[in-house]
């Protein structure tokens, strides 16, 4: 290992300290409102990230919201603005759970199907149209399922509109990677 | 009498406690009906279906709607927490129960907590099954042992494996990594005491395993377009629930509901655009042929 390697190391490690100490987790009523304020918050360009709760705040089906402490107040304006508010605020003492970032996908020659967490999306290659949705166990996949298949990536409503549940939001996450892939 | 628990994609779905029929593909109950398109109405549809080739009454269903929002779970949890400890069957409570199946629901640990104590009180503790959103809340609840059988997938297998990830959203990397090391990951799950008492692995290949390590696994025949097709492991499930009403074992039931599964599949002649309905219609085909296989299985299974 070179000694720029070592240097690089140590400083991506104090910063992440750094990170920790001045930050904050937003904590909503359900992963609805959290995928509502996402929406608001990034469209506002403000630099936040979705997250896994704490253990000591976890009941199940959690997502909260990461913001630079220093802006709480701007960032608290902008929700309440936009009608969506949080419970409460907690500051970040420890490392949050990160949500999935591995995709897969499994080429089937006419169709692929994405992988995202536990939730897979197939689509058609040629026709773009979504043919099913497979995976997941929360209430909220049977519902996207029944709205999205059979429609095209363009014309089936996305995830993130009418889902509810960390599943909901792994299958944002594939619906994404779909996207991205199919536009190439 | 054995019971299902789950939700339906229809907000306006009302809490319905009963006997389930599958009437021209469309499930009903209390005189309320859902479509066949994956989830719990898939699960039931194939517990129907296999109780019609055993010649056994229909799964008792406790069902409501929720589309996420978790309100329907929430008043299906407390209608359990209520009624599962009572005596009368004729009174829509579980006490007559020999097997339960939670499957589809919210997940949230304080109403599972809640439904598991309600369990305990029952007369007779039933053989216990859960998948899907109550497989996650068992597990997040450090309950999993409570459990006779779980039926996770390999990415819910690798959850389960993962003992600080509350969801499956949450495993972390260097885990789901392990995916086709699914001997790992059971051990691990066991290590953890993140698994029921019987683990039924779906995919590409299924594993039946325990506390003891792998017991069984079932390769063919092999279609490779199950993995897409949604509701294609709740047809499994689906399918145990109701060997387990027969009698049978939930090591055996298991092992021979992953071969009618995939001879089901198989029939369906599947494409990634296969509905779960089209596989749903060959597991009476399916499930005679085990059973008569050899012309042994039927007679060792309900001797």
């Amino acid at each position: 290992m070179s000694f720029l390697n070592i240097f690089k190391r140590k400083e991506s490690k104090a910063s992440s300290g750094r990170q920790n100490s001045d930050r904050g987790i937003l904590v909503f009523e359900n992963t609805s409102e959290v995928i509502r304020a996402e929406s608001v918050l990034d469209e506002e360009g403000w630099k936040i990230r979705v997250m896994g709760p704490p253990p000591e705040i976890r009941s199940g089906c959690d997502l909260v919201i990461e913001i630079p402490l220093i802006e709480e107040l701007n960032i608290l304006r902008t929700l309440e603005k936009a009608g969506v508010q949080p419970l409460e605020m907690v500051p970040v003492s420890s490392p949050l759970l990160q949500p999935v970032n591995l995709f897969q996908n499994k080429d089937f020659g006419k169709y692929v199907m994405i992988r995202a967490a536990n939730m897979k999306l197939t689509v058609d290659k040629e026709t773009m149209k979504i043919v099913n949705i497979s995976g997941g166990g929360c209430p909220d996949v049977p519902y996207l399922a029944q709205e999205m298949v059979g429609k095209s990536l363009s014309e089936a409503p996305s995830p993130r509109e009418i889902g509810h549940t960390l599943c909901g939001y792994a299958l944002q996450l594939a619906y994404e990677e779909t996207v991205r892939k199919c536009s190439l | 009498m054995f019971a299902i628990v789950g939700t339906v994609p229809d907000q306006d779905f009302p809490l319905a406690v009963g006997e389930v029929l599958l009437v021209n593909g469309v499930i009903r109950i209390e005189g309320k009906s859902v479509p066949v398109n994956r989830g719990t109405p898939a699960l039931l549809a194939a517990a129907i279906k296999t109780c019609e080739v055993l010649d056994q009454p229909a799964p008792f269903g406790y069902v409501v709607g929720d589309i996420g929002r978790g309100d329907g779970s929430r008043r299906l949890y407390e209608y359990l927490t209520r009624n599962l400890g009572k005596c009368d069957p004729q009174s829509k409570s579980g006490s007559g129960l020999n097997a339960i199946t939670f499957h589809y629901l919210q997940p949230d640990v304080d109403w599972h907590n809640r439904v598991l104590f309600a369990v305990e009180e029952m007369a007779k503790r039933p053989v216990l099954i859960a998948d899907a959103g109550f497989m996650y809340a068992a597990k997040m609840s450090g309950q999993s042992s409570e459990y006779d059988l779980f039926t996770p997938d390999a990415g819910e297998l690798a959850f389960l494996a993962d003992e600080e990830a509350p969801h499956p959203f949450y495993t972390r990397g260097f885990i789901l990594h392990e995916e086709n090391r699914v001997p790992k990951l059971i051990s691990r799950a066991y290590t953890n005491g993140n698994a029921a008492r019987y683990l039924l692995v779906k995919g590409k290949k299924d594993f039946v395993a325990n506390c003891n390590g792998i017991q069984a696994t079932i390769d063919s025949p092999l279609e490779e377009a199950m993995e897409a097709i949604g509701g294609a492991g709740d047809t499994l499930t689906g399918i145990i629930a109701a060997l387990i009403e027969a009698g049978i074992g939930v090591k055996e039931a298991a092992i021979v509901a992953a071969r009618v599964n995939r001879l089901a599949g198989h029939y369906a002649k599947p494409t990634p655009a296969t509905q779960v309905m089209e596989i749903i219609q060959h597991i009476p085909k399916a499930l005679e042929e085990i059973l008569n296989e050899n012309g042994g299985i039927r007679e060792k299974t309900f001797a």
